[in-house]
């Protein structure tokens, strides 16, 4: 795989990419997963709530981003009304679908001399829309219209992206940010269902509780692709087995570590960037986690454990990239000072 | 152009006693008349639709200037009017050899008062007026910059008089911005106006990037031989980044802030994934202040300790050279016919507006006696303070300016109130008169290349003559007829 990589890799070995450039390229796909992930996650606990679950399954949201302090503060109780505005419309609360994507279009700002026209646009003009809407949109009956509309709006970013962003290094640092957003959006997705069975642990296997585990497949749109490989089963181990491990669904841990695991890869062998092996070193780790054990093992030590430490190696692998790339730009490379460097 | 339908775009047009871009320009030339006549056909509410359409893409696709708030960030459209201005063959001829012609004997000037000043010895321009000046840079004494140019990108603004003829307005040499909107204009203009533009040659606009590319290199250092050329822009908070962008984009060239740049055993470098990267060549549109704390502001963070010192080592080019705003400034825009005789040996091919130099005793002899007509401006580094437009003060404000004159004559030039040409303008659902001016651009490396063109600006309100955005100004397209 690498070795047929870095043939077709070595003539753009030449193009070069500013440090900051990078970093803008990393956050602005992080943003655009994250936007599209909160807004799944909204959606999935409307359904839960909806279908009888109690008002608790909002606080879990407020739980999973760590948001409680500043939310209790402004709001006291988590309802639907209160969660939905938080994370829909504020503009004062930093991590609101607003306010993210108002991070992600200054990003893309910083990043129109390098990005399409389209990406821009769209970006700008999808911004332009969600900035009007406005907290009585945020109502409960709203949400799922709004949600569609939302992620409606990150997949046409990532179709036109997709479709039009030129392939050289900053597709790559763009690449990894969005499978690191994503594989830590995912945990946190089924992490919502953790904290949504906790006070009603006598329900497992019940109706409601088959009924939540649909949702959240729908939620990460996995419901299809999950009955077509277990056309006959539905239990708790096999739909967090499936979110973690499946390698062919496309929002798994597996599939994020793994095309994670390929960018740095063309970063490290395609353009000769050493600050790559920096990420790379972290992978087996991570990996040896997630095969090494099988979804009853880590259901039996606890699933929230597990999705925390997944989450706390996302964040240093994060933490490693930004270090190696732009926080301590790399000195002089022993590059000649009248060598082209095109 | 007679069979106008009933309610025709043009009916009511009355150009006024100025020159019209349009009605006047149809009898230099035929093509201009057909444009003017298709324009009659077309019904308002289809022009109208288009620019509302236009006005749409123009924000969906951000080619805007952004205004801060504390808490948001909002995005401004320069206002784009959808009628184009027209210049025959002959006009832009004038114009193109005119912009060339000033654009070198600017080069020379500058070249001359950081070496010989043999001007100021011959007494062409006064002394003080350049040495005295707060943009004259005492660096820049004895500094040698490739092929003698100073002023790589130079901006002329240019107005028409009643009778059609053209005048320089002011020159800027220092970081004219605007040519982003001309080349954007026309890609709107093919869009959405392709039955106007049908069958009649307009020169392109789309070179400009490629020419300042071509210029940028030609200054590099001259051992380099693929040099790595840079903008350096203050960062997406200047009200121009669209331009920085544009030009960037253009040149396919990284677009640098001065945190991505440091200076390093004598060298620029730029800060990539792969570590620090050679630069050889920087188009700024940073001000000389802010380009290097160890020389200039000391507390700017906009550019980059050491790059002065680089720069007069030859290591690194900078486009515009540092110090070239003592050469756009009022006070020396005064004496520019005379520098032109000076260094060229040639009559100036585009005259200014008629200035009197009030340090000088006809000049202000005629001032005096005709103040009543006459707009005063002090010149200098106060730039537009304390002027008085003759016309429109009263006979208490004349004497009491009149002792300040005389006090002070040096601080002084007059010149008469210009009736600058108007262009139809689409307002509302007609067409009416507004005033215009135009700024070609001028790039120079080795030799000098004129965009054919360049900024039309527009005073959007009815009788004004400040085109400038900030005042309720817009843009056209400005075609040149092939």
């Amino acid at each position: 795989m690498s070795a047929v990589m870095s043939a077709s890799t070595s003539q753009r070995g030449g193009t070069l990419l500013l440090s900051r450039y990078a970093e803008c390229l990393f956050w602005f796909a992080r943003y655009m997963e994250r936007v599209e992930n909160l807004a799944r996650i909204l959606d999935v606990t409307d359904t839960f709530v909806r279908h009888g679950a109690d008002q608790s399954g909002w606080l879990s949201i407020v739980q999973i981003n760590a948001d409680e302090e500043r939310f209790t503060k402004l709001h006291g109780r988590a309802t639907a009304e209160t969660v939905l505005r938080f994370y829909l419309t504020d503009k004062e609360n930093p991590t609101s679908i607003t306010s993210t994507l108002f991070a992600a279009r200054e990003n893309a700002r910083t990043l129109r001399p390098l990005i399409s026209t389209e990406m821009w646009s769209q970006m700008n003009m999808f911004f332009n829309r969600a900035r009007q809407l406005t907290p009585d949109d945020a109502r409960p009956s709203r949400v799922s219209q709004i949600c569609a509309f939302l992620k409606e709006g990150c997949q046409a970013h990532t179709g036109i992206t997709e479709g039009t962003f030129f392939r050289d290094q900053g597709w790559a640092f763009y690449s990894i940010g969005k499978y690191i957003e994503r594989g830590d959006q995912t945990s946190r997705l089924v992490d919502v269902k953790y904290h949504t069975l906790l006070p009603t642990l006598r329900d497992v296997g019940g109706a409601q509780d088959v009924n939540q585990w649909h949702a959240l497949l729908r939620a990460a749109s996995g419901y299809h692709a999950f009955r077509r490989v277990y056309p006959s089963g539905m239990t708790p181990g096999l739909v967090a087995g499936f979110l973690l491990f499946n390698h062919s669904f496309p929002r798994s841990i597996v599939t994020s570590i793994h095309q994670i695991e390929l960018y740095l890869t063309q970063l490290g062998s395609g353009y000769g960037l050493r600050g790559a092996y920096v990420g790379l070193e972290r992978l087996p780790e991570i990996r040896a986690a997630l095969m090494d054990q099988t979804i009853e093992q880590i259901l039996a030590r606890g699933l929230h454990e597990f999705l925390d430490w997944i989450q706390l190696q996302f964040l240093g692998l994060a933490d490693a990239i930004a270090e190696a790339f732009w926080r301590n730009p790399a000195p002089a490379a022993g590059v000649a000072w009248s060598q082209s460097q095109g | 152009m007679n069979d106008h339908p009933a309610h025709g775009l043009l009916d009511l047009y009355e150009k006024g006693p100025f020159y019209c871009e349009m009605k006047d320009g149809a009898a230099r030339d035929p093509r201009v008349a057909t444009i003017f006549d298709r324009l009659a056909q077309m019904a308002p509410e289809e022009l109208r639709r288009r620019a509302d359409i236009a006005e749409a893409e123009l924000y969906n696709l951000g080619i805007t200037f952004t205004v801060y708030s504390e808490k948001d960030a909002i995005d401004r459209v320069l206002p784009f009017d959808l009628i184009p201005r027209v210049l025959t063959p002959p006009e832009w001829d004038t114009l193109e050899r005119g912009v060339r012609q000033r654009v070198a004997a600017l080069n020379k000037f500058i070249w001359d008062i950081y070496h010989d000043q043999k001007i100021l010895a011959d007494g062409i321009v006064p002394r003080h007026l350049v040495l005295g000046n707060a943009n004259y840079r005492p660096e820049m004494v004895g500094l040698d910059v490739p092929h003698g140019t100073y002023a790589h990108v130079c901006g002329i603004d240019i107005v028409r008089d009643e009778h059609g003829g053209f005048l320089v307005l002011e020159d800027n040499a220092r970081t004219p911005s605007g040519v982003s909107y001309v080349i954007e204009n026309r890609h709107m203009m093919l869009r959405m106006f392709p039955d106007l533009i049908d069958g009649i040659d307009v020169k392109p606009v789309g070179d400009y990037g490629m020419q300042l590319h071509r210029a940028l290199a030609e200054i590099a250092p001259a051992d380099i031989s693929d040099p790595q050329v840079v903008l350096l822009s203050p960062g997406i908070y200047n009200s121009a980044y669209f331009e920085h962008i544009f030009l960037a984009r253009e040149m396919g060239v990284p677009l640098v802030e001065g945190r991505d740049l440091c200076v390093e055993r004598g060298r620029v470098w730029m800060r990539t994934t792969a570590g620090l990267a050679p630069v050889h060549s920087i188009y700024r549109r940073l001000n000389d202040d802010f380009l290097d704390p160890d020389v200039f502001r000391p507390e700017s963070t906009l550019g980059v300790a050491g790059l002065i010192d680089v720069w007069r080592n030859g290591r690194v080019a900078l486009a515009n050279a540092v110090g070239t705003g003592v050469a756009d400034d009022k006070a020396i825009y005064a004496y520019m016919p005379r520098i032109i005789r000076y260094y060229l040996s040639e009559e100036p091919i585009l005259s200014n507006v008629q200035t009197h130099i009030c340090g000088e005793p006809e000049g202000l002899a005629y001032t005096l006696d005709h103040l009543h007509e006459l707009v005063v401006k002090p010149v200098g580094e106060s730039g537009g303070y304390g002027l008085i437009i003759g016309p429109h003060a009263s006979a208490a404000e004349r004497a009491e300016f009149r002792a300040k004159l005389k006090a002070d004559p040096e601080n002084y030039i007059s010149q008469p109130m210009i009736k600058l040409s108007v262009s139809p303008t689409l307002c509302g659902n007609r067409l009416a008169p507004r005033h215009v001016d135009l700024r070609p651009f001028a790039i120079t490396g080795r030799d000098t290349w004129v965009l054919p063109g360049g900024l039309t600006r527009v005073a959007l309100r009815e009788g004004s003559l400040v085109v400038n955005s900030s005042q309720g100004g817009g843009s056209k397209d400005t075609w040149v007829l092939e």
